[in-house]
């Protein structure tokens, strides 16, 4: 079998880190901020996942599980309060939840 | 008889004890009869006291009355102890009597007066702490005294309290006065840890045996003694409060100028007189005081316009020859001087309340004038009180008196030449200053009609103390304590009448015959120069507001606002700003707080990697 480098898996996965991260900071759109948020998660646990396959051991892919089902609830969450949010204001805008600030 | 000592200073107190705890119960009737009967009691105790006194022995009459320990305490043992011999007999009679007059007086003076009751209660207070004061056989006793009449003498003197003026008066007495008091308490412990005895009588005797003429410790407990005296009888440099504290009702001027405070000072240093006999510097310093005071309140008297202030200058004037006398050894004289001094001034005093009354609480003596028909009675008593004042040869009181003090000032043990030409120019000007202030207010032509007379009260006292004042040479008191006589020549004596004549015939000159000239006088510019350095006693206000005072407010300022609040202020304003700051960066937008995050989470991975 074919495998692919240690290396090149790690920095497929700090790319997608980052463009989750960019999409994050940049969007306004809260199903977007979302999204970029699951690819961040998921950028993650390619990590993991290369990681475990360097050491040759399980526990890349056990914690890629576990990062599954967080990232399952996140949405379930994340959407539900998305869903509120939207009821009450008629928009998606972020930066227009800002009641919080100091 | 002699028994009855003890109520003579109780009877007051328990007047004092019955108004404080029931004056809202009691009607003016009942306040009136409660604290006019208290002095009243003493007053026939005292009589009862004296009738026993007499009947002692003639040699050693003393009588001591213990009601009981106070202090206990290793080697001090203070005791109430009250000590009756001819000096504290003397000061007693004088204290129960002007003190019983003055009270009948004000029975009538302050009755439409909202605090009756208040002032009863006060004034036998102060009556019963200055018969503490003088009847007082141990020196702790007779501080507690001292400070009972200092007391009374804040609370009387802002009786008035809703004036700010009248408040300021009453603190600046109490404040002045603290000032003698502190050295005065410094000087008793001087004598406690010397002597180990606080009882008067044993310290004196002590004393003797223990310190040679002349020692620098008797000197110094004589010099502190004499700094509480200087306070309390309002001698040059604390002499600034009394001319304010005409900021109270009359009946307590009169009070404190003839029988209670001012005089506490004349009567400590003649009881403790054995002890400045031990040192000559400190009665030369005492002298000298007096003769400094005696002229600077005389002059200052001369231009006053408020009759009341004329009349409190004239009694540091008056005291000062008490100090006089008591610096050159002669204390049989000063205490010969202070019964006339009680009978006159507490008779001006009270006239001079019935005239500003009259007039509608009007205090310039300008403003007055030609009351010689109007207010007869209050005429006739003035007129023989400030003939005392004035020396008056051969009727009067005060002219025996002061005569009596000039003699010694020039012949007595310790005496100087210096001494007596103050005192001679003193009582000229006392003359002087007497005939300005009869002339102005009762003579001329009337600016106001008074709108009372005095009631039967106040005229009974008027006549009484009038009386006195008039006795001539038999309130004398020295046959009783004993002392040296004074042989001055004739020649003196004389010299000391002209110079009160003179006085006398220069104020008819210049206020009756010919009041234009006292008038030109008065505008030309030496005299309004002159007319505004005396009216402020000297600048004795001016120099102590500037040296004392408002170094002392600045320093209270710079305590309050910068010293101690400083630190805690920065920490504070500190904190603010952190909040602040803080604040700024809770804005409430999510995707600033995620760049954050990252910002932060780069930076931390950036130092575990390069570190």
């Amino acid at each position: 079998m074919n495998s692919v480098s240690p290396e090149s898996g790690l920095v497929v996965a700090a790319v997608l880190f980052a463009l989750g991260l960019g999409g994050v900071l940049a969007r306004r759109n809260m199903l977007f901020v979302l999204m970029s948020i699951e690819i961040m998660l998921n950028a993650a646990a390619l990590a993991m996942i290369t990681a475990g396959a360097r050491h040759h051991a399980a526990d890349g892919q056990v914690m890629f599980m576990f990062i599954l089902a967080t990232a399952a609830a996140e949405v379930a969450v994340g959407l539900a309060i998305v869903l509120l949010i939207y009821r009450r204001r008629r928009t998606l805008d972020v930066d227009e939840a800002r009641e919080m600030r100091g | 008889m002699l028994e009855l000592l003890w109520l003579v200073p109780l009877a007051p107190l328990g007047g004092f004890l019955i108004l404080a705890v029931a004056r809202a119960r009691l009607g003016r009737r009942a306040v009136a009869t409660v604290g006019v009967g208290s002095a009243g009691v003493a007053l026939a105790a005292a009589g009862a006291v004296a009738a026993g006194f007499f009947a002692l022995p003639a040699a050693g009459r003393v009588y001591e009355q213990n009601l009981g320990t106070w202090i206990s305490a290793g080697d001090l043992a203070a005791r109430f102890v009250l000590h009756l011999d001819a000096l504290a007999l003397v000061m007693m009679a004088v204290v129960t009597l002007v003190g019983f007059l003055i009270l009948l007086y004000s029975a009538e003076s302050m009755a439409g007066d909202e605090g009756y009751a208040r002032f009863f209660c006060y004034m036998n207070l102060f009556v019963a702490s200055m018969l503490v004061l003088v009847l007082a056989g141990d020196l702790l006793l007779l501080y507690l005294g001292w400070e009972g009449v200092g007391l009374c003498s804040y609370l009387l003197i802002g009786f008035w309290y809703r004036e700010p003026a009248n408040a300021r008066a009453a603190k600046k007495a109490f404040i002045v006065t603290r000032v003698g008091d502190a050295a005065l308490l410094v000087g008793l412990l001087v004598l406690f840890t010397q002597m180990g005895t606080s009882d008067i009588g044993g310290l004196l005797a002590r004393a003797a045996e223990r310190w040679p003429t002349g020692s620098s410790v008797a000197t110094l407990a004589a010099l502190l003694l004499l700094a509480g005296a200087v306070g309390k009888s309002a001698q040059l440099p604390l002499q600034v409060w009394l001319p304010d504290a005409m900021a109270g009702p009359t009946p307590v001027s009169a009070l404190i100028h003839a029988a209670t405070m001012v005089t506490a000072g004349v009567y400590l240093l003649s009881r403790m007189h054995g002890l400045f006999a031990l040192a000559p510097a400190a009665a030369t310093v005492t002298a000298v005081i007096g003769a400094a005071t005696l002229l600077l309140a005389g002059t200052s008297a001369l231009v006053q316009r408020d009759l009341k202030r004329v009349l409190a200058y004239s009694t540091m004037s008056q005291v000062g020859y008490m100090f006089v006398a008591l610096g050159v050894g002669a204390w049989g004289a000063a205490i010969f001087h202070f019964v006339t001094h009680a009978v006159f001034k507490s008779l001006l005093f009270l006239a001079a309340g019935a005239v500003i009354a009259a007039l509608g609480e009007e205090h310039d003596l300008f403003k007055m004038g030609g009351l010689r028909q109007r207010l007869p009675l209050v005429f006739w008593t003035f007129l023989a009180g400030a003939a005392s004042l004035a020396a008056l040869p051969l009727v009067t009181a005060g002219f025996y008196s002061k005569e009596e003090i000039l003699a010694a000032a020039w012949a007595g043990p310790a005496g100087g030449r210096w001494l007596w030409a103050a005192g001679a120019v003193g009582a000229a000007v006392t003359a002087l200053y007497t005939g300005r202030m009869v002339f102005l207010v009762f003579f001329g032509t009337a600016k106001r009609e008074p709108s009372q007379q005095p009631g039967w009260a106040m005229a009974t006292v008027l006549v009484i103390l009038a009386a006195l004042s008039v006795s001539g040479w038999w309130l004398d008191p020295r046959w009783l304590l004993g002392g040296t006589e004074i042989a001055a020549t004739l020649p003196v004596r004389l010299a000391g009448t002209a110079a009160a004549l003179a006085g006398i015939v220069l104020a008819w000159y210049f206020y009756l015959r010919r009041p234009a000239l006292a008038a030109r006088v008065a505008q030309s510019r030496a005299g309004a120069a002159l007319g505004r350095w005396w009216i402020g006693g000297w600048g004795f206000d001016w120099l102590y507001n500037f040296i004392f005072v408002r170094p002392y407010v600045w320093l209270t300022q710079l305590g309050r606002d910068e010293l101690l609040d400083g630190p805690f202020r920065t920490l504070g304003r500190t904190l603010d700003l952190a909040h602040a700051g803080m604040s700024w960066t809770v804005t409430g937008r999510v995707r600033w707080y995620a760049a954050a995050l990252a910002a932060g989470a780069i930076a931390a991975i950036a130092v575990a990697v390069w570190r």
